[in-house]
């Protein structure tokens, strides 16, 4: 008889903050108190908030442990289980006040969201295809098979679902054109190569609810008439092509996969292909190459991988996230999935909060949800006091969303209104601390690493960008950069093949129009606003602070510090290499960074 | 060199034995269309980095151009041609981590290892590499080494971290 | 894996694996589990609690537990808050009692007068 469940969070984040050793710790203390059979410990995919990590969740109270280590991990054994008391010292408290958390409901990061695609994340054990089910898995598929094939493609244009992997395409005409096509044998790919640095719902949900998508590509297969699919998954995520990989052995051994599924005469199967470390192949045409064990270099559309995709056949390709939405539709309707979000961007996005922000991780909230909601009332707003800056999106084919656009509801229209995209939901949080020139410079650094090679103005273009960012940076920059600087990223646009070099220049043209004079004051005046760029920087020594200890000379590499003891220092700019070490040596805040 | 490899696997038991690992996984996997990424990341786990002997031998083997295979294993930033060290030091620096300060991090390394990344240290011990997001982003910034990921890494943590590894 | 009826089978069966991890509204037991209650056997009459609950297929009733309730020589103690009505807590809760307790007030909706120790006022 089991009285209590104990879900322990095997997310990335979770495991890389001590969740195995954790989880011995809590099975080796169980035995320990020979509640072995009446406590059951599970092992879930990522509950999202992952800077709270290792979380376990005690069940049926749902106390919700955070920051559990092995030190203190056997108190939930000795405490909770065996005495019935909850240890307060692993609740979650408000960064401001003493009020303490029980249950994840009562913390503002999860009490905002909408759990749809993320449903199953964190709840069920992943490797389980009976709690899956348990969960209304593999039901959509059923009763998917006794529709038709234009009745569910119907559904899904009513539901007026968009593709979650950044341009937002309509999913349900995407499936038409694939249906339509002639030609066989068709093929259905869901794009796990989840390249935005930054961005990890599809690992989370690969990882965390596999079967959610192993159900869904089926059903696509079904209603395009195909009967083979290929996973394609980055080989960044081991964890996630493990369990996909054990889920499909799972399915097919229930008969979810195969040769007549569900006695229906519908035959399919799922193969995992493996990427190899390029963030082309993230870009779909690039993508069919890669599954065909070629070069991921993109390929002109149209044709359309729906009309001509992997080896020249009809092919429907969608992201994770978006297979994610497809099952609760066929079995909820389209009017439930518009029950939330905006009227031309319905249903849930999940964001990957990132960066200068207090409560990192995932969260799934209503299209149409302002910035300010998600920055401070979800994650918890700027540490350190600092104060927020912007918030890039759509990683190296984004831009950044100011402050003056914290109270715009954001969806696929409303950010490309402002010079960025939603991508595949990366939202990385910059403040006062982040120099935006340098932001521009980190993702060109990106694409010029990425960028294929095919096109010139991608492969060339990127680059003379990068290099003029680089000496913006360096306190060489002239007169007529920033023209410059647009003109080339208007060719770059206007002449690349595929969507990585046209949203290449992206990151520039946004910081350009918003923060123009943060590049003047690099060019012009040959000084870094946020204190970033490290040869436009000074040090300088006050006077009245020094007290002479000798540490900052001690400490310079370049011999550039001058002084006697307990006499005031001074700094020869003309030998200072800028490395900052003295600024950081110095225990009596006397060395100043300007 | 093909020749050269199949003397070679006569004296060489060991590496009879990789070579042998490798049929079994071309003999189940490699008739299938487009298997030949597949192959090489087996490959590659197999030998520790693909020698060019091996990649003749794996073109061979499918029936594919050497040209396509040398194209392959030059496209994909996860193959290597160069033999790595036994540990393999992956900085990411993805966006959450660039912000906050991954690269700091990896200007740590690179001073105390005195290696840039691609590149291996002298004694064979520690390869260095960056790579854009491994999807730890709420531990930022992160450090993997060998199957193990450090979150909330510093430049002085990652100094002690490194000791670990022999 | 061939029916509907099938995949239903599965869902009800793991449902009940997983109903710890549900919500439940109706109401919920609490044992007290401080160091007395155990002594005095409050781990059995949480099991038996647990037990005939779901011998009962009642699922929207929680189970959990407490530290000591104060009321050493009437432990085990076992506290019964069913939504809209009063609380009430029950002494000397061995396993025959904690069995009447679940029949008598959960299913059939009437306090066990001569266990109550404590009754809210409303």
């Amino acid at each position: 008889m089991i009285r209590n469940q104990l879900l322990v969070c095997a997310g990335g984040a979770c495991i890389t903050s001590g969740e195995k050793s954790v989880k011995d710790v809590l099975v080796e203390e169980l035995k320990k108190n020979n509640i072995e059979d009446e406590v059951q410990l599970i092992e879930t995919g990522c509950m999202g908030a992952c800077d709270l990590g290792p979380i376990v969740v005690v069940y049926p109270e749902g106390t919700f442990y955070q920051k559990v280590n092995v030190k203190n991990a056997p108190l939930i054994v000795t405490e909770h289980l065996v005495k019935g008391r909850t240890v307060p010292d692993l609740l979650y408290s408000e960064p401001v006040g003493e009020k303490k958390a029980h249950t994840s409901a009562e913390i503002p990061f999860y009490a905002r969201q909408v759990k749809r695609v993320l449903r199953n994340c964190g709840a069920i054990d992943p490797l389980s295809i009976d709690e899956y089910i348990a969960r209304d898995g593999y039901f959509a598929l059923a009763k998917a098979l006794e529709m038709t094939q234009e009745e569910i493609i119907k559904l899904l244009i009513d539901s007026g679902l968009r593709g979650r992997g950044g341009a937002g395409f309509p999913t349900g005409l995407k499936w038409k054109a694939a249906r339509e096509a002639v030609g066989s044998p068709k093929y259905v790919v869901c794009n796990g190569d989840e390249g935005d640095p930054g961005a990890f719902m599809d690992r989370s949900v690969l990882e965390g609810d596999p079967h959610s998508i192993i159900e869904a590509m089926t059903i696509a297969g079904y209603a395009i008439g195909a009967q083979k699919g290929y996973m394609y998954v980055r080989a960044e995520y081991p964890l996630a092509i493990e369990r996909f990989d054990y889920a499909l052995s799972k399915a097919r051994e229930m008969g979810f996969l195969g040769d007549n599924i569900l006695n229906s005469g519908f035959d399919f199967d799922i193969e995992i292909r493996i990427g190899a470390g390029a963030f082309v192949c993230g870009e779909e045409t690039a993508l069919l190459r890669s599954i065909e064990g070629k070069r991921g270099t993109p390929t002109v559309k149209p044709p359309f991988p729906a009309q001509s995709g992997l080896w020249g056949q009809p092919t429907l390709i969608n992201n994770v996230e978006t297979y994610a939405n497809i099952s609760q539709i066929i079995i909820k309707g389209a009017e439930w999935f518009r029950s939330v979000g905006s009227l031309k961007s319905p249903g849930t996005k999940v964001f990957a909060l990132a960066g200068n922000v207090q409560n990192t991780g995932l969260v799934e909230v209503p299209m149409g949800t302002t910035l300010r909601e998600l920055v401070f009332e979800i994650g918890g707003g700027i540490p350190g006091g600092k104060k927020f800056k912007a918030a890039q999106t759509g990683g190296p084919s984004g831009g950044v969303i100011t402050a003056d656009y914290l109270d715009m509801p954001i969806d696929f229209d409303t950010v490309k209104e402002i010079g960025t995209i939603m991508g595949s939901g990366g939202l990385i949080v910059l403040d006062e601390t982040s120099c935006m020139v340098d932001v521009a410079k980190f993702y060109l650094g990106f694409t010029v690493d990425e960028s294929c090679g095919k096109c010139t103005p991608c492969r060339e273009g990127t680059r003379q960008m990068y290099q003029m960012l680089e000496r913006i940076c360096d306190g060489k920059g002239k007169d007529g950069d920033i023209q410059k600087l647009n003109r080339l990223a208007e060719t770059i646009k206007d002449t690349s093949l595929c969507g990585l070099g046209q949203s290449a220049p992206n990151p520039v043209l946004s910081t350009i129009r918003f923060y123009k004079d943060e590049y003047e004051a690099h060019i012009g005046e040959k000084r870094c606003p946020a204190h970033v760029c490290k040869h436009l920087l000074v040090y300088s020594i006050n006077a009245e602070k020094c007290v002479g200890c000798t540490a900052c000379a001690r400490q310079c590499p370049a011999q550039a510090i001058a002084g006697e003891v307990r006499k005031a220092h001074v700094i020869d700019q003309s030998k200072c290499i800028k490395c900052g070490s003295c600024y950081e040596t110095c225990r009596f805040g006397a060395i100043s960074k300007e | 060199m093909s020749m050269n490899l199949e003397e070679r696997l006569k004296e060489n038991p060991e590496l009879k034995k990789q070579v042998d690992e490798l049929n079994v996984f071309i003999d189940e996997h490699g008739t299938r269309e487009g298997s030949l990424i597949n192959v090489l990341h087996r490959a590659q786990e197999i030998f520790g980095y693909l020698p060019d002997e091996i990649l003749e031998y794996v073109a061979k083997k499918l029936n594919v151009p050497r040209s396509s295979v040398y194209g392959v294993v030059t496209f994909y930033h996860f193959f290597s041609r160069v033999p790595k060290g036994r540990h393999t030091i992956s900085v990411c620096l993805g966006t959450a981590c660039y912000v906050r300060g991954g690269n700091n991090v990896y200007d740590k390394i690179v001073k105390t290892l005195g290696i840039k990344a691609g590149e291996t240290t002298q004694d064979g011990r520690f390869s260095l590499d960056l790579v854009r997001c491994v999807g730890a982003c709420g531990l930022a910034p992160v450090v993997v080494i060998d199957k193990d990921t450090y979150g909330r890494s510093t430049p002085d943590k990652v100094v002690t971290l490194l000791n670990k590894y022999a | 894996m061939k029916s509907l009826d099938e995949l239903k089978r599965i869902k009800d069966q793991t449902l009940k694996e997983m109903d710890l991890r549900q919500a439940k509204e109706r109401g919920k037991i609490v044992v007290a589990m401080g160091t007395c209650g155990i002594a005095a056997g409050a781990k059995d009459t949480l099991m038996v609690i647990i037990d005939e609950l779901s011998k009962a297929d009642v699922h929207d009733v929680k189970v959990v537990q407490s530290g000591c309730m104060g009321l050493c020589d009437r432990e085990p103690t076992v506290e019964v808050s069913m939504k809209n009505q009063p609380v009430v807590v029950y002494g000397d809760v061995d396993e025959a009692n904690a069995r009447r307790i679940v029949r008598e007030h959960i299913q059939g909706g009437k306090v066990v007068t001569d266990l109550v120790i404590k009754r809210e006022n409303i």
